[in-house]
């Protein structure tokens, strides 16, 4: 995965898979009576959209479906497995679970939006580097999770783990803290071991 | 999803008068579990009121204590120095359940209204539940009950509360502030959620139509040590089999002047350790004193088919929780 070329001819297998796929997509839900659809504006990766918007629709649905941009995923669609993770304001949060609506006036930040092919960000060249994907369905949710987990260590936000709860403490980012913080995203290739190092070199990075 | 009808709400007499107190209406804040429960098809909303803008999220000193706005997050929360500094018990219980991107999502108020876990309720493809279909019996019972309950249960219902949160706020001695189109009362945590009886579909004691405010805790135990303990399956990101939040006060020969013990996983409610606490007041604690306390607490346990091994892991809990918090 180290060589680029082979890096991105798979990307561009994917983004010809996800065409097709959006090319058949169809919205969850018949439509809608009109007192129950309402309108949504939200900053999106840096671009303000205002939709006219299903009250039924998750973020995640909108995101794909509505905004033909599919590189959130849906896994579980019940909280559970993390592939859905988008950043809202900052905050990492599952988007199958939070309504379009009640994002209504937020500034959202997908997959899309970390980096480009030719541009990646700094999660997702270690994600490359360090093997940290197989069939890399989970993968947008972990690096949108992960990226929103630096910051969290960042401010001092405390995890299960850490021992001295106390607000003056320092948090030491231990592989066990990285596993603990990383717990909702699920990966089901089992390829944890290169997420966590991957996160770590990035982790390092930043220190240094 | 069955459609519904949706309104934001700016303030608390706002969200009370768009709800109504209406059957079929619900209050959203983080949404983690009642989108789910949408999904699902085991909630059935026809209105939501969206509550998550209004300004119930901060929090401060008050009264000696603390009060949590209704709709701070649980990450907020477990984060805040005041808590993590007088309350730590409360950071690690909050810390202890579910993920980093639920705990940013949920909020301390929701978090207390989180339903049961119970497959059999989650699942409306079964006809027998009386939470879902009161008088259609529980298929709980006589099915797979692992996860359910030892403690408090009834022939109609023996699912377990959720939340760590609640249990830690148990041991703390929360109160919860709640406003409705009758105005405003408190209610303590213990008196806040049900055990079952015969109408397990009746989860709390606010009324329909009643927003929480807020989650109000008492000054700090002075000297206090405490401790949350969970029992899980994985070592993250599961609910509890068996939890315990302990919060004791020892006078330097280790006499036990004040204890308070909370169990969660065992019961339809965060479940006050009152048996226990009352064998341990006033004595010294040590290893034979702490097991009486705990096969105390459990003696009145009833295990169906499949958790009877929660009998022994509660008393276990507890005298490790206590002992750890004591430490």
């Amino acid at each position: 995965m180290k060589d680029q070329t082979d890096h991105f001819s798979r990307r561009d297998f994917v983004g010809i898979a996800v065409a097709g796929s959006a090319a058949l997509a169809t919205h969850s839900y018949a439509e809608a009576p009109a007192d129950q659809t309402h309108p949504c504006q939200l900053k999106i990766n840096g671009k303000e959209y205002s939709i006219q918007i299903d009250a039924r629709t998750t973020l995640l649905d909108m995101l794909r479906e509505n905004l033909q941009m599919p590189g959130t995923k849906k896994g579980c669609d019940h909280g559970q497995c993390g592939a859905c993770t988008v950043l809202v304001n900052g905050k990492r949060i599952n988007s199958c679970l939070s309504l379009a609506l009640m994002n209504d006036g937020m500034e959202v930040t997908t997959i899309e939006g970390l980096g480009t092919p030719a541009h990646l960000h700094p999660m997702q060249t270690a994600f490359v580097d360090n093997d940290a994907l197989q069939c890399g369905y989970c993968t947008p949710g972990q690096i949108c999770s992960a990226v929103a987990m630096l910051n969290e260590v960042k401010q001092g936000a405390p995890s299960a783990v850490t021992a001295d709860l106390s607000s003056h403490a320092d948090i030491n980012l231990t592989d066990d803290e990285i596993r603990e913080r990383m717990s909702g995203n699920i990966c089901r290739c089992a390829a944890y071991v290169g997420i966590v190092a991957a996160i770590r070199s990035v982790a390092r990075e930043k220190a240094a | 999803m069955k459609p519904f009808t949706f309104t934001r709400s700016a303030t608390v007499a706002e969200a009370i008068e768009a709800h109504g107190a209406r059957e079929e209406s619900r209050f959203i804040g983080g949404g983690t579990n009642l989108v789910d429960l949408m999904k699902m098809g085991v909630e059935r909303p026809s209105h939501l009121v969206d509550i998550s803008r209004l300004p119930l999220n901060t929090i401060s000193e008050y009264n000696g204590g603390v009060r949590i706005g209704a709709m701070v997050s649980n990450t907020d929360a477990a984060g805040h120095a005041l808590i993590r500094d007088s309350y730590p018990v409360l950071s690690q219980a909050i810390l202890a359940g579910a993920s980093q991107q639920l705990r940013n999502m949920a909020t301390m108020g929701g978090n207390l209204l989180q339903r049961t876990r119970c497959y059999y309720f989650y699942d409306p493809t079964y006809e027998e539940c009386n939470k879902r279909n009161p008088g259609s019996g529980c298929a709980a019972i006589h099915g797979v009950n692992r996860i359910h309950a030892i403690l408090g249960a009834s022939s109609q219902c023996i699912a377990t509360h959720p939340s760590d949160m609640c249990v830690a706020l148990a041991a703390l001695n929360a109160t919860v502030q709640v406003t409705g189109p009758n105005g405003s009362r408190a209610i303590a945590f213990e008196d806040f959620h049900r055990l079952p009886g015969n109408t397990p579909q009746i989860e709390t004691n606010l009324h329909h139509g009643e927003l929480i405010t807020s989650i109000d805790l008492p000054a700090a135990m002075l000297g206090a040590r405490a401790h949350y303990l969970k029992v899980r399956d994985r070592n993250s990101y599961a609910f509890a089999l068996v939890s315990v939040a302990a919060v004791v006060d020892l006078s330097p020969d280790r006499t036990v002047k004040s204890i308070r013990i909370a169990l969660g996983g065992v019961a339809l409610k965060p479940w006050r350790a009152r048996h226990a606490e009352n064998a341990l007041t006033g004595h010294v604690l040590d290893a034979a004193r702490l097991r009486t306390a705990a096969e105390r607490e459990l003696a009145n346990a009833k295990p169906y088919s499949d958790n009877g091994f929660k009998v022994e892991l509660a008393k276990r809990a507890i005298i490790r929780a206590v002992t750890t918090a004591a430490a």
